[in-house]
C-alpha cells in the first residue's frame, strides 16, 4: 500500500535527521538536520490530515526558529560545536538513559488498547478540513487561550529586548 | 497491515527519546536547546495522531497553542544564551559552573 510505504519512508527520514541533530559535530549541520526533521514531521502531519498544523510547523519552526538558530550560531561563531571530544562513558550513560525512557513509555503504552484500525474518514465540513470552522472555534470556544497566548508573545518580546540590551547602556549619555 | 495509531505513537516516543539523548549527551547549550525543541515536536506529533484517530479536532487546536508558546520560548531562550555568551564568553555547559560549591 502506498500509505504504508509513505509512512515508513517519512519516519525513516525524520529519525535519521533527528539523529543527525544529536550526532553532528558541526552546529550548522545540526541546525540543517533539524530543518529536515521538521519537514518530515510536517509531512507526517499531512498524513494525519492536520493541514494547518503542518503549515504552521513549516512556517514557525522551519522558517523562523531554524533561521534564528542559524543566526545565533553565526553570532556566537561556534561552527566547531563541542570543543573537547566526548567521554565514552558519558555517551553510553546518555544512550542507556534515553533507551530506558523509551522503554518506560512503551511499557506504559502497551498496557492500553490501541485500535489498529484505520482512522474514521473525516466528515465533510469538519474542523480538520474547513479553515473557517477552525478560526470560528479559536475565536469562540478558545477565546481566552488566544488572548493569553497573545499576551505571552508580547511579554516574550519585551523580555528579549531587555535581555539583549547591552549591559550598562543606560549610564552612557 | 495498515498504519495504526500505535505506529505514530511509537515514532513520537522514539523521536522524544532521541531528543532526550541529545540533551543528556551534548555539551553545547545551543545543541541542547535544539534537542529540547525536538522533544517538543515529538509530543506535538503524538497529540496530532491521537486527535486524528479519535476523530476529535481539539488536539489540532492544542497544537496551535503549543507552537505559539514554543516560538516565544525559543526567542527568550536564545536571548538568554546570547546574554550568557556576552558575559562568560562560552556556551559549553561544562564551563558554566558559577553555581558550583
Amino acid at each position: 500500500m502506498p500509505a504504508n510505504f509513505l509512512f515508513y519512508a517519512l519516519s525513516t527520514v525524520t529519525l535519521a535527521a533527528a539523529l543527525g541533530v544529536v550526532l553532528n559535530k558541526n552546529a550548522v549541520a545540526s541546525a540543517l538536520s533539524f530543518f529536515v526533521c521538521l519537514c518530515g514531521v510536517a509531512a507526517l502531519f499531512v498524513m494525519l490530515d492536520a493541514y494547518l498544523p503542518a503549515f504552521l510547523l513549516i512556517l514557525v519552526y522551519a522558517g523562523a526558529v531554524v533561521a534564528l538558530f542559524l543566526f545565533i550560531i553565526m553570532l556566537l561563531d561556534m561552527g566547531g560545536g563541542d570543543r573537547k571530544p566526548l567521554k565514552k562513558t558519558t555517551a553510553a550513560a546518555a544512550l542507556i538513559t534515553a533507551a530506558l525512557l523509551a522503554a518506560g513509555v512503551v511499557s506504559v503504552l502497551s498496557r492500553g488498547k490501541f485500535s489498529t484500525e484505520p482512522p474514521v474518514p473525516i466528515p465533510a465540513g469538519s474542523l480538520f478540513t474547513d479553515l473557517k470552522l477552525y478560526g470560528a472555534k479559536l475565536f469562540t470556544t478558545y477565546m481566552l487561550p488566544v488572548q493569553l497566548v497573545g499576551f505571552l508573545l508580547l511579554i516574550a518580546m519585551l523580555g528579549v529586548i531587555v535581555l539583549s540590551k547591552k549591559q550598562g547602556e543606560d549610564k552612557k549619555p | 497491515m495498515t498504519i495504526g495509531l500505535h505506529h505514530f505513537i511509537s515514532l513520537a516516543v522514539v523521536l522524544f527519546a532521541v531528543g532526550f539523548f541529545g540533551v543528556l549527551m551534548r555539551r553545547n547549550t545551543l545543541i541542547i536547546y535544539m534537542c529540547l525543541e525536538l522533544m517538543l515536536v515529538a509530543s506535538t506529533l503524538a497529540l496530532v495522531a491521537f486527535s486524528r484517530y479519535n476523530g476529535s479536532p481539539e488536539g489540532n487546536i492544542f497544537v496551535f497553542f503549543i507552537l505559539t508558546v514554543a516560538a516565544a520560548e525559543v526567542a527568550v531562550g536564545l536571548a538568554i544564551i546570547v546574554a550568557l555568551f556576552r558575559r562568560r564568553k562560552t556556551v559549553q555547559v561544562g564551563e558554566l559552573n558559577a553555581l558550583k560549591n
